[in-house]
């Protein structure tokens, strides 16, 4: 009974820093505001569920984002999102020669353009831009996570950064013609 | 033609490749403009999405307590434990009142009275409504609260420490409970105006076992303090020297 309750108290000192950037994470996974919050309740309860199986001293993170990730792609919105995108084995198509040097295009991109390039980009290109430039994870952690070779990590992040590009150069490139 | 390098651009950015690629990196972009320019590009959008997408999501603060208590050590949402802890703390009291009516003298009625809000409130589960460790949160939360003002001691130097504080009532009258830590033992400090049926404890300090529980009661400037706890004498003694000595 006591161990229990030890382990509430540490499963919720250790869970509740991790709100504002789980749900962070799952509105752009999920798109909206309730599946955000459906998505994060669920892996909440899972994890503490579960806590007796995660082992102290590994990274608590990435199990969360783990269990997350996992409990989105079984959701209904997860399953259609995901659907048709094992592309890892077709070749990055290279993004036709441009004029303007990526710096300046970037530079000119608002904060808007970036978000609205990110929700174009198909669920798991965003999901590992998000998971490797805004949760700052290693490759190694998204691969644990992802449960995917740290190879794969490479290549589908390569991918989803020239999607990115491409997308932005469009829209830039777009609005000043 | 695209430089070599060009795709190891993202993973130097990324700080996955091995030291030794690192500087090889470092030195090639010295040298190559072209893929200096990329790595600048790639760079910024980084950058800008980490800036873009970080905290773009702020979770209400509804569904943050909603979250805080499907998590929370006491909530309802751990069935497995709460039969037992209900149980038990049932028990306690059960043990503690019987106590009390067994061995209760007459005239320490009040006593009893606060031997019950001690037992009751640690097994509650929520037992202070100020919860800090510091004094200066506790001492405050009290004001317009209670029609008195009283002095909390400096503990760091103590193996005490404050958990917190709550509105007590003994024989109609309000006063406040404080809840202090020592090992695994809490302490319940009690302040109330002295009053007629407070008087019989006496004014000087009196250390009392009765109720099986450990007590110190004395006045001080018009105030009634009791401490009380199934903790040694000596550290409910300890105790009540260090709040003697608030000022």
């Amino acid at each position: 009974m006591h161990d229990d309750r030890g382990n509430a108290e540490t499963f919720e000192a250790l869970a509740m820093p991790l709100l504002a950037p789980l749900y962070n994470f799952a509105h752009w996974l999920a798109g909206n505001r309730d599946e955000a919050e459906d998505l994060v309740q669920e892996t909440y309860v899972k994890a503490l569920k579960g806590f007796g199986s995660f082992t102290p001293g590994t990274n608590f993170r990435a199990w969360m984002y783990r269990i997350l990730r996992n409990t989105f792609l079984t959701s209904r919105t997860g399953l259609k999102a995901t659907v048709s995108l094992d592309d890892e084995e077709n070749p990055v198509t290279q993004p036709a020669a441009d004029d303007d040097p990526e710096s300046l295009l970037f530079a000119r991109a608002d904060q808007e353009e970036i978000r609205r390039a990110l929700e174009q980009l198909p669920v798991v290109h965003r999901e590992i831009i998000l998971l490797c430039d805004v949760e700052e994870m290693s490759y190694k952690e998204i691969a644990e996570l992802a449960g995917i070779p740290i190879g794969t990590v490479m290549s589908r992040l390569s991918r989803a950064r020239s999607s990115m590009r491409s997308l932005l150069r469009t829209k830039l490139q777009g609005a000043r013609q | 033609m695209t430089c070599e390098w060009r795709d190891k651009i993202g993973a130097y950015l990324d700080n996955e490749l091995s030291e030794a690629d690192d500087l090889a990196m470092s030195r090639h972009l010295r040298t190559c403009q072209d893929c200096a320019m990329a790595a600048l590009g790639s760079r910024k959008l980084k950058v800008s999405i980490k800036r873009a997408a970080s905290g773009r999501f702020v979770p209400s603060p509804e569904f943050r307590s909603r979250i805080g208590k499907a998590v929370a050590p006491r909530s309802r949402s751990l069935p497995s434990w709460l039969p037992g802890f209900a149980l038990a703390a049932t028990a306690i009291i059960v043990v503690a009142v019987g106590l009390g009516l067994l061995l209760r003298p007459r005239q320490h009625d009040v006593l009893v009275e606060i031997t019950d809000l001690h037992v009751s409130t640690l097994a509650s589960a929520n037992p202070v409504d100020v919860i800090s460790t510091d004094r200066h949160t506790v001492k405050p939360w009290f004001q317009g609260k209670l029609p008195f003002t009283f002095d909390l001691p400096e503990l760091q130097n103590s193996e005490f420490h404050l958990i917190g504080g709550r509105m007590a009532y003994v024989a109609q009258g309000p006063g406040a409970q404080l809840l202090f830590g020592v090992r695994k033992h809490q302490i319940s400090a009690f302040v109330f105006q002295e009053r007629e049926g407070f008087a019989r404890l006496g004014a000087a300090p009196k250390t009392s076992q009765n109720l099986a529980f450990n007590l110190e009661t004395w006045t001080d400037r018009g105030l009634r303090y009791v401490v009380i706890s199934d903790a040694s004498a000596a550290d409910v003694l300890a105790l009540a020297k260090l709040l003697r000595s608030a000022e």
